[in-house]
């Protein structure tokens, strides 16, 4: 076995880990706020990617083009929030998940419906290619544009950790997340926390959405990546960011590494259910993912 | 005459037993009963036959399926699809390598290989509940079509893993018209959906609901939890195959894996969520839902651009059938969360007061 094959694989897996908990992100802050399994996160992602490439495409200034489909995500969630969410509080968990389902299709049908259903190419000015220095060095071939790739993912989880840690909105985020009774009754305003969470969602997922885009290309396959974040969110916990990430990580690394050492023995194409085996392993020994609460059972 | 229970005496245990206690019930079953057996054959066109009532019924099937174990035993899952996968690709092997064995015992081999599939993964939901074991059982989904396309005796090593499901042939008697299909598969979904009616109000069907409501409390009282819930998956996915076998044999004739995406997963899931989850008629309606919207929204679009004389463009009409899709669904869950079983519930205790609502 090659060492360094072995470590450019790894290193590989890890770097595309940091795609998956981008996405994963995006599911675990609506999880933990309001207890709703977003399963719409994909398609939004796909409605933010397909947003910006469309307008800048208009001819939008990229930055511009980025201020304005913010704005589009935040009107957004705000919609979601009382269209959708208001008239289901209080109902169980599934009608909510299917809501969201149901979202999905909405979401869709709406950006295929304005923006047209033709694929688009997506550049951010970063080459996919190996770097130079690195290959020559080592022999580890490893792309540019997943290093910059992971350094956004860690930018944004440290924007989300200061934003949540020293500003006063991330503060009734956190206390909303904790105990929703509780933090309604020291006053913060569960509604607009929500409309606020659902907003930074789509924010994560206008990140994820470039990020992706920029790679694939923006086109309707990539509402499937919310498939791949599922095993992450499994893996790392329902609840926890820092399981995104590291779900992430793990996921990604053991992804490449199967698909390059076990595939072969059995037919290759395996990466489309080896993560979700991966994460039931872990499930069987924690039943609430890496880092997810503790379930703790009453009658 | 009126729809109530008084007057209607129960005078020994067989009668305070059956199915449908209320005269006016039984009246309204057998009628409906006539009507899907003697009418429909005779005055639905091969359209309606073929391309509405057999799938609706086949649909049905699947959801009550689902129901079994979604909304009686409270497991979610979204691996229906891979369930009916199993069930039509097990029918069409067993027709293939054993064809002694007669159409209906190969329904039913392949509905227990399906339950089989069905307990393997299972197993995880005796240790993770909720939405972790929703996505355990995607697991199931994906692997099993993967399965379905790698492992070539599966599909008897046809290049696309397209296979087309042999013609039926019942004790020398052929099942090939659409209405005699239609009568086919409109059998066997009374049968098991008789059969799951009685069995949600047995022992069984008790413990499934005790499990759902509260499984710790469900242990204590000595239900086994094991043997429970995989026997809720295990019924369950059995259901799911035969409808799947059904899907291939009487509906689609040409199969291939892709028929049976995560989207189907989500479509019977819709069925029972829509129709009312713990409900056998509940899987009734929501899978005649699901199954006529699409057509009716096609309709409806293909009407307006007729009266407005202008052609809307065909992308055009599939999102905004998507949209409308999508949206009533959120629609049906804000305006009746319980399903649309639960508004013939509402119905039935109105009728019981009617005229003198106090």
């Amino acid at each position: 076995m090659n060492v360094a094959f072995f470590f450019e694989v790894l290193i590989g897996g890890l770097l595309a880990g940091v795609m998956y908990s981008l996405v994963a992100l995006g599911f675990v802050l609506i999880y933990k706020a309001s207890g709703v399994f977003n399963f719409a996160q994909g398609a939004m992602v796909f409605f933010a990617a397909l947003t910006f490439i469309s307008l800048v495409e208009r001819g939008l200034n990229f930055w511009l083009a980025l201020v304005v489909t913010l704005a589009v995500m935040v009107v957004l969630g705000i919609a979601i929030e009382k269209v959708v969410l208001r008239p289901l509080v209080n109902q169980p968990p599934i009608t909510l998940f299917m809501a969201t389902i149901g979202l999905t299709f909405v979401l869709e049908g709406l950006s295929q419906l304005v923006w047209g259903s033709q694929p688009h190419g997506l550049e951010l000015g970063i080459q996919d290619v190996p770097m130079e220095w690195l290959s020559q060095s080592t022999g580890i071939n490893i792309s540019q544009f997943d290093i910059f790739a992971a350094g956004v993912a860690g930018l944004l989880v440290a924007v989300l950790a200061l934003f949540f840690q020293y500003t006063r909105i991330g503060r009734a985020l956190r206390a909303v997340a904790d105990d929703h009774q509780a933090a309604l009754s020291v006053g913060i305003p569960l509604k607009h926390i929500w409309a606020i969470v659902w907003s930074v969602a789509g924010f994560v997922a206008l990140v994820a959405g470039l990020m992706w885009g920029a790679r694939n290309g923006v086109q309707y396959a990539l509402t499937f990546i919310a498939l791949k974040a599922l095993p992450v969110l499994i893996l790392g916990g329902f609840e926890s960011v820092l399981g995104a990430i590291v779900g992430g990580l793990i996921i990604g690394a053991s992804e490449k590494l199967a698909e390059v050492y076990i595939g072969p023995m059995v037919g290759g194409g395996i990466e489309s259910w080896f993560a979700y085996v991966v994460a039931l392993l872990f499930l069987l020994v924690r039943p609430q993912g890496l880092f997810g609460e503790k379930i703790i059972d009453r009658v | 005459m009126f729809y109530r229970e008084a007057g209607q005496f129960k005078s020994s245990y067989a009668e305070d037993q059956q199915i449908f206690p209320i005269r006016q019930d039984r009246i309204g079953i057998t009628a409906l009963l006539l009507v899907v057996f003697v009418a429909v054959p005779l005055l639905g066109d091969q359209y309606w036959l073929s391309a509405i009532f057999t799938p609706l019924l086949i649909f049905a099937l699947a959801a009550l399926g689902l129901n079994i174990l979604t909304g009686y035993a409270g497991q979610l899952s979204l691996g229906t699809a891979a369930f009916m996968a199993v069930g039509a690709f097990m029918a069409y092997n067993f027709m293939l390598r054993l064809p002694w064995l007669g159409v209906i015992p190969s329904f039913i081999l392949a509905g227990l290989c399906a339950a089989a599939v069905g307990v393997v993964f299972g197993l995880p939901s005796l240790r993770i509940k909720g939405f972790y074991l929703a996505v355990a059982t995607l697991a199931c989904q994906f692997f099993v079509l993967w399965a379905i396309q790698r492992w070539g005796w599966i599909t008897n090593y046809s290049a696309s893993g397209v296979i087309t499901a042999q013609k039926m042939v019942i004790l020398g008697f052929p099942f090939d018209t659409p209405a005699l299909k239609y009568l086919l598969t409109l059998s066997i979904v009374t049968l098991l959906a008789l059969l799951a009616k009685n069995l949600m109000r047995s022992e069984t069907g008790r413990a499934f609901m005790a499990v759902r409501d509260m499984d710790v409390a469900a242990e204590v009282i000595g239900i086994r939890m094991m043997h429970t819930k995989l026997l809720a998956f295990a019924i369950s996915s059995f259901y799911c195959g035969v409808a799947g076998a059904m899907y291939a044999f009487c509906y689609l004739g040409t199969v291939e894996p892709e028929a049976f995406t995560l989207d189907l997963s989500f479509r019977v899931l819709f069925m029972i969520i829509i129709g009312g989850t713990g409900s056998i008629l509940g899987s009734f309606i929501g899978a005649a839902f699901i199954t006529l919207l699409p057509i009716f929204l096609n309709v409806m679009f293909g009407g307006i651009s007729h009266l407005l004389g202008v052609e809307i463009p065909h992308a055009v009409i599939s999102n905004l059938e998507l949209i409308i899709f999508g949206a009533l669904i959120i629609f049906f869950l804000i305006v009746e969360p319980h399903g649309l079983a639960r508004l013939w519930q509402i119905a039935k205790e109105k009728l019981r007061l009617w005229p003198f609502p106090h």
